[in-house]
């Protein structure tokens, strides 16, 4: 093809393909294609032809185990890892889980503000965060506590974050579940909808000029997560447009879970599912059962190992999984669609029962290992609950520090004014909760 | 206006000696405003590798040529074009600073910047606030945007949103007034570990020239300037108004045989309330003057702060001047923003 179309060819030779710069094209008379910048091999036809979207057959779905936890195809079964890694991250997608049964209903018993389950979905997270290495940088949108339980946040810095307490990085000012860890290399948890995803398309851009600039650096990616209703915000095709343009070393991973609340991906798009989309932005793209552990911890893999390759570029999984779970402790999801369906999803699939399955198939688990590992960490959990939900609140002064470097005058006039009204009106604040009382509205 | 014998801007060295903003030890080059917002982005380029430029066609020198050159010097990897959104260069912005780069980012027009307002109000000015005690802040960042009427801009290339951002804990937003001011003001937004918005207001990107050192120099942001000291009446504005100010006071001073003491607030959030309220004690009278429209602009946060925190000095209500409530009409323009006539006749 190249031959008979001699001015790509020389295009192709003079610069690098993702640097071609289009602006010297022209159009080659009696070529049999178009080279108009924008669509730079695009052939000629007579045939009035529109593309049909149903005519395209949807993207396949990667799988290594089935729903009962055995290998499909024996030439892809899972190697390289030991037994000890996949108990671990058992353990890990068990903990979430029980972690998610005990924070909701303290939540319902009113111990806590809020919380976020991932039930169904502890697979995507756990899974594909073993792919990474720490030096990686994560970006998260709400529902992947179980990245965080992979890269080694513990259980109290969980509790610390979800109790607001004065032992919380965030130093209580993030609505629970929105966890972050600088030593983890995991950014903190905002709540607007696929503003993470242009971000972490500019720090997989820094992180692809520093190891330019420091060759000694090794190289490293950035994965961002978010779920196919945040893929319909601009965010997210700002984000994939401009990663591709600036070939950023990016794995973006798109949990699809069926459910944005209330609204199914019937009403939020028409494609095929978010996959099709990276196609269109020039992205090489895979679609992954989510509930497979092996194949998201694969195509993870070989997402991060692609993203490096010629110098950094994007690469777009997206994850099918179901939301066996309620959005948020502020949802009843039954209230839109059919508990016996909930309960189908629940009993057909779940990746934590696919790996039981797998791990009893290879004798390496049994009932009661079962029982001894859930009985264990129900025990971690709720000590580490107890512990932060006697932590005092972070001292008053940390509503007014951070948000500048240093307290401008305005934030100084206006921590003396609330102690002000704290003297005045001592009976109309509550400061015995948070770390020094009223003296903690002073500057250290 | 004529810029060309202004007395606001400094058409000799020696003007500039006299400022003690300015290296006293720098030689000094005739440059306008883009050729000192340029001047300012090469410096930076040039002595931290960690710095980026980006934006909307600003690889071949950007629309109005701030970005002139800077490819060619420093390469497609660090100076380059992004695609046309600008939500999506605004979050690119925000995440190569969380990784530690100092991002550069311009947005063709103050009036396009409402899709990245998101990232702005939700993202840059809370990250830090957000992220605790992990460490992680987006200093670094700089939004540059040029913003202000032209003459012939009408409704979307006139528009001076500062006021939206002023409303903004987290951020900083500053708008400077001539080739000089800029260069040293963006050097300091660059060097500050707070995101800023940087706002050029674009009439004086050719219009302006004056002396300006070539050594680099920070002005420190959150500082007003006394521009003229004067013992009767105090005006407070920023950017271009500050010209029509300066002549309007002038004539006044001619006219009346009053003194009018001028300040240019040049970072408007955190503003320097302080030296504001020092001049409005002496004088006894204020006017704040801006080109964007009247209503909840900074004039009200600064006319409201005199209130509070000069009111027994005050000597007649405080004035604001600033565009009518309304958009800018193309065939309008000369109406609808503050000039020497509505200064003086007021």
């Amino acid at each position: 093809m190249l031959l008979r179309n001699p001015l790509r060819a020389q295009i192709l030779q003079r610069v690098p393909r993702r640097q071609t710069r289009w602006s010297s094209l022209s159009q080659r008379p009696g070529s049999d294609r178009v080279h108009f910048p924008g669509a730079v091999s695009s052939k000629f036809t007579t045939k009035l032809s529109f593309e049909h979207p149903s005519t395209h057959p949807a993207m396949p779905t990667y799988r290594v185990m089935d729903s009962d936890g055995v290998v499909v195809d024996e030439s892809r079964k899972p190697s390289g890892i030991s037994n000890e890694e996949i108990v671990t991250w058992y353990r890990n997608m068990l903990t979430v889980s029980i972690m998610d049964l005990i924070m909701f209903d303290a939540q319902r018993q009113g111990r806590l503000s809020f919380y976020m389950v991932s039930a169904g979905e502890e697979g995507i997270a756990i899974g594909s965060a073993s792919a990474l290495v720490p030096e990686d940088v994560i970006f998260c949108q709400y529902r992947e506590t179980g990245v965080f339980k992979q890269r080694g946040f513990a259980l109290s810095d969980f509790m610390n974050q979800l109790f607001a307490n004065c032992k919380d990085a965030g130093k209580g000012r993030n609505m629970p579940v929105h966890y972050g860890s600088g030593k983890l290399n995991i950014h903190t948890i905002s709540s607007p909808l696929a503003t993470q995803i242009p971000q972490a398309a500019g720090a997989a851009y820094a992180l692809k000029i520093q190891a330019l600039q420091n060759p000694d650096v090794p190289p490293r990616v950035v994965a961002c997560y978010f779920g196919e209703g945040a893929a319909s915000e601009g965010d997210f095709h700002a984000a994939l447009n401009i990663a591709a343009t600036r070939s950023c070393p990016v794995v973006f991973i798109c949990r699809n879970n069926g459910y944005a609340i209330s609204t199914s991906t019937l009403e939020q798009y028409r494609g095929d599912g978010i996959a099709s989309r990276g196609i269109g932005y020039g992205i090489d793209t895979i679609r992954v059962d989510g509930n497979d552990i092996f194949a998201v911890r694969e195509v993870t893999k070989e997402a991060r190992r692609m993203a490096l390759e010629d110098g950094g570029k994007p690469v777009l999984i997206e994850a099918m999984s179901y939301r066996v779970s309620h959005h948020s402790t502020s949802d009843d999801s039954f209230a839109y669609r059919a508990k016996v369906e909930v309960e189908d999803w629940k009993r057909r699939d779940n990746p934590i029962t696919r790996l039981r399955k797998w791990m009893q198939h290879q004798g390496m688990w049994d009932e009661e290992k079962e029982k001894e590992a859930r009985s264990q960490i129900r025990k971690d959990v709720l000590k580490a609950f107890a512990e932060a939900e006697k932590e005092k609140k972070a001292p008053l002064r940390d509503m007014f520090t951070d948000v500048y470097e240093d307290l401008t005058e305005e934030s100084r006039g206006h921590m003396k004014e609330l102690g002000r009204l704290l003297d005045d009106y001592p009976e109309e604040y509550d400061v015995n909760e948070f770390e020094g009382g009223r003296k903690g509205l002073s500057e250290p | 206006m004529d810029y060309s014998s202004h007395p606001l801007l400094n058409h000799s060295p020696s003007s500039l000696r006299a400022n003690a903003s300015y290296p006293q030890s720098s030689s000094f080059t005739r440059q306008n405003l883009f050729q000192a917002i340029n001047s300012a982005l090469k410096h930076s380029l040039r002595t931290d590798e960690r710095t980026l430029v980006f934006g909307e066609d600003v690889a071949f020198g950007g629309v109005f040529r701030c970005s002139m050159d800077l490819a060619t010097e420093f390469g497609s990897e660090r100076v380059f074009n992004t695609p046309l959104s600008e939500q999506g260069i605004v979050g690119f912005a925000i995440g190569c600073a969380a990784q530690g780069m100092k991002p550069i980012a311009e947005i063709q027009f103050a009036d396009y910047v409402y899709p990245a307002f998101d990232q702005l109000v939700n993202e840059a000015a809370k990250w830090r606030y957000r992220e605790g005690d992990t460490g992680g802040h987006i200093g670094g960042l700089v939004v540059r945007m040029p913003c202000g009427s032209v003459g012939h801009g009408a409704l979307y290339h006139s528009q001076s949103p500062e006021a939206l951002f002023t409303h903004i804990p987290g951020l900083r937003v500053v708008l400077p007034r001539s080739p000089a001011r800029a260069k040293g003001l963006l050097l300091a937004s660059i060097a500050c570990n707070d995101p800023v918005i940087f706002l050029e207001p674009k009439i004086l990107y050719r219009a302006a020239v004056e002396q300006v050192p070539t050594e680099a120099y920070e002005i420190p942001l959150s500082q007003a300037e006394v521009v003229k000291e004067g013992k009767d009446m105090t005006i407070v504005s920023y950017g271009q108004p500050l010209y029509l100010c300066s002549s309007a006071i002038a004539a006044a001073e001619k006219d009346f045989g009053i003194s009018v003491e001028l300040l240019d607030l040049q970072t408007l959030y955190p503003w320097d309330k302080q030296t504001v309220l020092q001049s409005v004690q002496k004088t006894g009278r204020a006017i704040v003057v801006h080109e964007s429209m009247i209503n909840a602009g900074v004039g009200a946060e600064v006319a409201a702060s005199i209130q509070e925190g000069a009111f027994l000095h005050l000597e007649a209500p405080v004035q604001r001047l600033g565009g009518w409530a309304t958009h800018m009409g193309l065939a309008f323009e000369s109406f609808n923003i503050p000039d020497v006539t509505s200064k003086l006749l007021r």
